[in-house]
């Protein structure tokens, strides 16, 4: 099975190698031709499902409870400028 | 515009949905909080983490849908839509894609004098993305670096997006106008475009007049008021035709609106086509509401505008215009109706509460339901008039004072002794002084100008300080001068 691999590593934000690009393409058309096994089985009479188990309507009553520990979070601000996340420029 | 050419507009509005927490976790949907306060493991997307959906979110949902007629979908699915943006924690943004909430429904608008029905395509519900802040630059162009402010991620929004229908920039506008006031009115939605708990995108395109196949399209961002809806949409109108009419090419591609100079600018983006890579939310099972659910929160919808309207033009025969003022704020419709229970004159009442009351709330920036007037005071007043106990004049005092005060009718009357003067001597006095004073006038009037004559009622009503009943007044006036 032939796959982007360049269009997927950009996708992900990834700089390959050519020899990388040559590995990874490799290993996921093998995996993508593993998963092809399960068009073998007849699924004609068998509705789509989107979860792989039998469950619908789980939810949660619209209560509000902070959370005791958002430096817990902020920690992983590589930088912080005023309690906020300073990030590069987005547009080029 | 032109008849040249045929201008096709759809919408894709997001709402902000009133509930208390976010869409998938507890943290508080409150605007305006210090950065970074309402935020959590789920919102911010940790490793581990398991969402929740809100089941008032989904209600709300289920509610608009309803009124916006559209058909509520057996099973509705999350999904995750994959990108890269720094206000996006997760680096996906779990959104209803294949399977929404609701379909194929519609809103009726009125342009001009003309009704018509915009179809709605389909009704989702999302989680909105965090707020960027841009160093050194009032826009994402030319700033160095960002700030983000994650308290925003996470809260529900509706997506309802419109079908082709609308066929101007004035359309436009008065589509996002109609949604807000009905999703005001259902209580789903503070909908302000300037806070941004209601916002629009628009794709336009123009196609040759009789032509069936649409033009390519751009999408219009950045419209945050109605006027910017308005605005952005009538130049990217202008540009669609100038840039055809020269023989040239639409790019497809996303305008942002430029609300300084009201013109359009191109996104420049490195981004190749879009490729969000959508697949079901493996943490969130489907959504499978059931009859009895809808039917119960249906039956908390309440009477809706349109139907409201018609009702108070069979039941209390008020004019088209009174109508529709005192039909937009439903908090008002509500006062009359109360009103009326206790005094039945129904356009008496709503001329007041659209007239003196909504000037009074207006200028305190109140709504009808935090204010001292309650439906049995104002019931009060308007019957004092009606029996000629007071004047109008000497009303709208009492009304301004109870307003001001909160004091009842009877304890304001008591204290500055406004009823009106009903002992005839009394005001026979005043008519008396009035002729003596006013020579001149009187002279004018003995020569045949009539209408010098309300001039002296104007000071018979000074002199009684408006206690004094204008026709009787004219009556007294025109007997002693007879």
């Amino acid at each position: 099975m032939k796959i982007d691999v360049e269009h997927i590593a950009r996708l992900a934000r990834l700089g390959l190698s050519d020899e990388e690009k040559k590995l990874y393409g490799e290993q996921l058309s093998r995996i993508l031709e593993y998963a092809e096994t399960l068009n073998k089985l007849p699924t004609e009479n068998i509705a789509p499902t989107t979860h792989a188990i039998p469950m619908k309507n789980v939810l949660r009553e619209d209560r509000m409870v902070p959370f005791p520990d958002i430096e817990a979070i902020m920690i992983n601000a590589p930088q912080e400028e005023s309690n906020m996340f300073l990030v590069p420029r987005i547009m080029e | 515009m032109h008849s040249k050419y045929e201008t096709v507009i759809g919408l894709e509005t997001h709402a902000q949905l009133l509930t208390e927490s976010k869409m998938f976790c507890s943290c508080s949907t409150k605007f305006g909080s210090k950065p970074n306060t309402n935020i959590c493991p789920v919102c911010t997307g940790q490793p581990g983490v398991l969402p929740v959906i809100n089941k008032k979110a989904i209600e709300l949902a289920i509610k608009t849908a309803i009124a916006l007629n559209c058909r509520i979908e057996k099973m509705s699915v999350f999904a995750r839509k994959h990108y890269f943006y720094p206000d996006l924690p997760k680096d996906f943004q779990v959104s209803q894609y294949e399977l929404p909430l609701a379909t194929g429904g519609f809103v009726e608008i009125e342009v001009e004098g003309k009704k018509q029905k915009i179809g709605i395509t389909r009704i989702h519900l999302e989680e909105d993305a965090g707020k960027l802040v841009h160093k050194g630059a009032a826009r994402i162009m030319g700033a160095g670096e960002s700030l983000v402010d994650y308290n925003r991620t996470g809260v529900p929004l509706m997506e309802i997006v419109t079908e082709p229908d609308i066929r101007s920039p004035l359309e436009a506008k008065v589509f996002m106008e109609t949604l807000q006031h009905l999703l005001q009115f259902i209580g789903v939605c503070d909908a302000k475009m300037e806070e941004g708990s209601l916002r629009c995108d628009a794709n336009l395109s123009l196609r040759p007049a009789g032509e069936t196949k649409l033009g390519t399209k751009t999408e219009v961002k950045n419209m945050n008021s109605f006027r910017a809806v308005l605005k952005a949409l009538e130049a990217e109108e202008k540009r669609h035709a100038e840039v055809l009419n020269e023989g040239g090419k639409i790019l497809q591609e996303t305008r942002f609106f430029d609300d300084i100079n009201e013109t359009t600018i191109g996104m420049r983006s490195k981004e190749f086509a879009h490729d969000y890579r959508y697949f079901p939310e493996p943490d969130l099972v489907p959504v499978e509401p059931d009859h009895q659910w809808i039917e119960t929160i249906k039956n908390t919808l309440g009477e809706l505008p349109e139907a409201k309207s018609e009702r108070f033009f069979n039941e209390y025969s008020l004019a088209a215009g009174i109508n529709k003022i005192l039909i937009s704020d439903k908090l008002k419709a509500d006062f009359f109706e109360r009103t009326v229970k206790h005094f039945n004159k129904p356009e008496m009442i709503a001329n007041w509460i659209i007239g003196d009351i909504a000037a009074y709330l207006n200028e305190n920036k109140k709504s009808i339901n935090e204010i001292s007037l309650t439906p049995e005071k104002l019931s009060e007043i308007l019957k004092l008039i009606d029996n000629g106990t007071i004047t109008g004049k000497i009303a709208k005092n009492i009304l301004l004072e109870v307003l001001g005060t909160g004091k009842t009718v009877q304890d304001i009357i008591k204290e500055q002794g406004l009823t009106q003067i009903s002992d005839e001597g009394e005001l026979v006095k005043i008519v008396g002084d009035v002729i003596k004073n006013n020579p001149k006038q009187v002279d004018e009037f003995k020569s045949g100008k009539d209408t010098v004559i309300m001039f002296l009622v104007g000071q018979v009503m000074k002199a009684s300080k408006g206690r004094a009943k204008p026709d009787k007044a004219q009556e007294l006036l025109r007997k002693a001068l007879g």
